[in-house]
């Protein structure tokens, strides 16, 4: 049973807490994914499961063993590294087999193992070369074929697109999924893509400044994101500030600027408090010409940007609140800029958090 | 705006008459160093002086007086002294070199990879053998390993006499700290993810080290092996104090160069030939050389990988550099602290008796290092440069940085004298103190210009494009871009140049005979089996040792703090 677990880590860099009493599972044979920007800790905790930097406190498991005081090349873990970190001196084929050889498996076992993990990355010409020859969805496909060969039930990635053009990125995402899949392997990815993390993780954790804020599947952390962070760093939201007016039933009624009102269910706030309102660009209705409505404001077109699939309009709230709002490009009628138009917020999918102390500004940032 | 805040004219008007002249003179190069004919003349010019003066005198010494060499071949019994002594050279240097390559790698280890604070004062002592001149050093490990108050005073007779294993202990002592200068540098640069790579795919630290570490910093260990073996096959000075009656090939040109010209044509011709050659083998073959990483001794490894291993590895390191390294090398300290409190000091500072040549030798000393220092920093940088950026296509930059290299591997004994004949052959009224600095230039050249060419490569070409389409000129380009990226370097290239001119003794010995240089005078001093010589106590070489020291000390520490700080980025 190769999960892992983590249980109040903490780990510091002179004044620097990389890692914030973290604790975390990952369950067996899933693909999980550590997101965050740069800076929040996600590298240092898997790291820190690799064994190649030590928690101040706290402790981690794989399995069911307590691996803080096991090294690395004990703890049956893959790792893929950023860089790839391909041993320059060593052709492809050799670096492949590294991890057979140096666990004194016989060479004819490394060279079996060495075939299969090729045949599973799809590259079997230019093995004599050294990695300094290679493209770099080769070197990409060689350190996963090497991290694989070391015959690891977890496999821990870090940033491993990141040094990809966007199209190989896209085509390598997938197969690094199919054949963690395939291997039944528990996988830890590091990204700071959320659009890769939601792409191909079973689970995601989302991390700022050390500390995890939400976990959960992609599609949970997009409907259901529980704070401000997450609902901006997940897909793209509006982000609007209001009080609370009145509270009826399940119905919360938020006066906007200007004196504008929309209605939302749930949220965890009371009466007269300050709040921000999140709402996905995709989830707004958007018409021709200015109608009185519930939940609506009207206001004008300011900017149309065509998107291929999308098209997403930039509106001018009468409250002068902006706003965007995207709807498929391909569906319905396009409406042009200065075009007065009604926007209505729904109620189900508009999500309200109290407004920050820290600000709103400083709540949304990934510095 | 602010009324204090002068405007951008004022401010350029200002500029315009503060700097006027120097700003005029400046503009007038760069623009002349825009023209083709003059940017790839500077650097011509600096290669060309660096054939002038550096790389052919000693060959065109040695090839003018060829058929002196018949001398030897009708003298069987000087032949085969020859031989032997040469041999002798080259066993002690290949055995030195290849003993601190394995006795350096865990001290280096130690310091580039553990974080402690006692590692920063550990990583300072072990300059303490490098800073100290050789014969100071020498002086200092006769004491410690032969005189009555040194080891010895733990036995009944001396433990180690002067002869071979006190040759190779001397040549060990000062070679070792090089060697860990150039692998803490190394290790320092490397990238340690390979070795992270290494271990999460089951490697125990020991075979991570061995099949992935040292074979990817394999040409820093071959370059530190090179430095070791040039600095061993060298040094004369302070192998003389130890040597007793055991000869090796610089011992041997120094004995005969005045009575058998022919048999020192052959002896420096064979040392400076094989030198060459063991060089070139090294340097094209040493990248070639398997490491053993094809193997693994996967339970071998594990045990010598971890925690008890580890520690009596840094226990046994350690102690070989405190007793063997560190110790000798300051225990001229003992007597040197002795004569301060004996008329001796008094005697010194007066400057009578023995003294006068120590001062005038000193003297001599700083002069010859800093004249050769500050020329060799003109002449080099053109070539540095050139090495660096391949102005002239690969093969004859490649060629160049070979050249280049080759006054550091030849022992500097037999450069000095061919160096001598030739000039001596060629300009009969040249002065010893021209032919001196010259010496000092081509056995120091090297140095410089191997930091300067490697700091150079350091710094994006990109850097120095970007300038270029700013508008700067090549010689705008090297002033304000190259030179303030690289003068850390520049400035520790000078004080390496610097620190072995004071050093040196087999070319100053070798070139002039009457110019004495405090290190020569030293050695006079120390009385040796079968040499009569000015008798000097043991405190007074013990204090002009200390004094000689003293001085480098201070010189090293003042250029530190000049150039604290600056030009690291």
């Amino acid at each position: 049973m190769p999960d892992v677990r983590i249980v109040n880590v903490t780990k510091r860099f002179g004044r620097l807490v990389a890692v914030d009493n973290v604790s975390l599972e990952v369950k067996d044979k899933e693909y999980f994914a550590l997101l965050g920007p740069s800076g929040c800790g996600k590298t240092t905790l898997l790291r820190l499961i690799a064994g190649l930097i030590q928690p101040d406190s706290g402790e981690i498991f794989i399995g069911d063993r307590l691996v803080n005081n096991v090294p690395p090349e004990d703890r049956d873990i893959g790792f893929v590294f950023q860089t790839f970190a391909l041993f320059p001196h060593m052709n492809a084929w050799n670096n492949v087999i590294y991890g057979p050889r140096v666990k004194g498996f016989d060479m004819t076992k490394a060279e079996t193992i060495g075939h299969e993990v090729l045949e599973m990355v799809r590259l079997h010409e230019r093995l004599d070369a050294l990695p300094s020859e290679l493209s770099g969805g080769m070197m990409q496909r060689i350190a996963v074929a090497r991290a694989l060969a070391a015959g690891a039930k977890t496999l821990l990635l870090d940033e491993p697109l990141g040094q990809l053009d966007a199209k190989v990125r896209n085509e390598l995402r997938y197969e690094i999924r199919r054949m963690s899949k395939d291997l039944s392997l528990t996988a830890v990815h590091v990204t700071h893509d959320q659009s890769e993390a939601m792409a191909i993780c079973d689970r995601i954790a989302v991390m700022k400044k050390g500390r995890i804020i939400q976990v959960g599947t992609p599609a949970e952390l997009y409907m259901n994101p529980q704070s401000i962070f997450v609902a901006h760093f997940i897909g793209e939201s509006n982000f609007l500030e209001g009080y609370v007016a009145d509270i009826r039933d399940k119905e919360v009624d938020i006066e906007l600027r200007r004196g504008k009102h929309v209605s939302i269910v749930n949220g965890n706030v009371s009466a007269g408090q300050k709040v921000v309102l999140a709402v996905r660009p995709e989830m707004l209705a958007v018409e021709k010409g200015m109608k009185k409505r519930k939940n609506s404001v009207s206001g004008t077109i300011e900017r149309v940007t065509f998107e291929g699939t999308n098209i997403r309009y930039e509106v001018r709230m009468e409250n002068e609140d902006e706003i965007v709002i995207v709807k498929p490009s391909m569906i319905g009628e396009w409406l042009a800029v200065g075009e007065k138009t009604t926007v209505t917020f729904p109620v189900e999918k508009t999500h309200v958090f109290r407004y920050p102390d820290e600000g709103l500004k400083e709540a949304i940032s990934v510095e | 705006m602010n009324q204090d805040e002068p405007t951008a004219a004022a401010l350029r008007w200002e500029m315009d008459t503060k700097h006027s002249l120097r700003q005029r003179i400046a503009e007038a190069l760069d623009r002349l160093s825009s023209k083709k004919k003059v940017n790839h003349g500077v650097y011509l010019a600096g290669v060309a002086v660096f054939f002038a003066l550096i790389l052919l005198p000693p060959i065109l010494g040695i090839l003018i007086n060829w058929n002196l060499m018949q001398q030897v071949f009708v003298a069987p019994d000087l032949m085969s002294q020859a031989l032997a002594a040469i041999q002798n050279s080259f066993i002690i240097a290949l055995f030195v070199s290849a003993i601190d390559i394995v006795t350096a790698i865990p001290l280096a280890w130690l310091i580039a990879r553990k974080r402690a604070r006692w590692i920063n004062i550990l990583d300072t002592l072990s300059d303490i053998p490098f800073i100290v001149p050789t014969v100071a050093l020498g002086y200092s490990l006769l004491l410690f390993w032969n005189g009555v108050e040194g080891i010895s005073a733990l036995f009944s007779g001396p433990l180690v006499s002067p002869g071979w294993v006190l040759i190779i202990l001397l040549h060990f002592t000062f070679s070792y700290p090089v060697v860990v200068r150039v692998v803490v540098g190394a290790l320092l640069d490397y990238k340690r993810e390979y070795e992270n790579a290494a271990r999460t795919l089951g490697a125990p630290p020991l075979t991570a080290a061995r099949t992935v570490t040292f074979p990817i910093i394999k040409t820093s260990l071959i370059a530190a092996f090179i430095l070791a073996f040039s600095r061993s096959l060298s040094e004369t000075g302070a192998t003389q104090m130890v040597a007793g009656l055991f000869e090796n090939g610089s011992l041997f040109i120094l004995r005969i160069q005045n009575t058998y010209v022919g048999a020192t044509v052959f002896a420096s011709s064979v040392l400076i030939a094989v030198a060459v050659l063991i060089f070139v083998i090294v340097r094209f073959l040493g990248p070639k050389l398997k490491l053993p990483v094809d193997r693994t001794w996967p339970s071998f490894d594990r045990k010598l990988s971890y925690v008890t291993a580890e520690r009596s590895r840094n226990s046994v390191t350690l102690v070989i550099f405190f007793a063997i390294v560190l110790l000798p090398s300051l225990f001229v300290a003992l007597p040197a602290f002795e004569s301060v409190v004996t008329p001796t000091l008094g005697q010194a500072l007066s400057g009578t008796g023995i003294w006068t040549e120590y001062w005038q030798g000193l003297i001599l000393s700083y002069v010859v290092a800093t004249v050769a220092t500050i020329l060799n920093v003109v002449i080099g940088l053109p070539t540095a440069i050139l090495v660096a950026r391949r102005k002239f296509g690969k093969l004859p930059s490649g060629i160049l940085d070979l050249l280049v290299n080759i006054p550091l591997v030849v022992p500097s004994v037999a450069l000095g004298f061919s160096l001598r004949i030739f000039w001596k052959q060629t300009f009969t009224f040249i002065p010893d103190l021209l032919l001196l600095v010259f010496a000092h230039m081509a056995i120091t050249y090297p140095y410089f210009v191997r930091s300067m060419s490697a700091a150079v490569e350091r710094i994006g070409m990109d850097l120095e494009e970007a300038s270029r389409t700013l508008g700067a000129k090549p010689l705008g380009t090297f002033r304000t871009i190259i030179v303030p990226l690289t003068k850390y370097s520049i400035f520790s290239g000078a004080i390496l140049m610097f620190t072995r001119s004071v050093s040196e003794t087999g070319a100053t010995t070798a070139v002039a005979t009457q110019l004495r240089t405090a290190p020569v005078v030293l050695v006079d001093w120390v009385p040796r089996l079968g040499v009569q010589k000015i008798p000097a106590t043991p405190l007074e070489i013990g204090l002009g040792c200390g004094l000689l020291i003293l001085l480098s000390f201070i010189i090293l520490l003042a250029l530190r703090i000049i150039v604290r700080g600056k030009g690291r980025y």
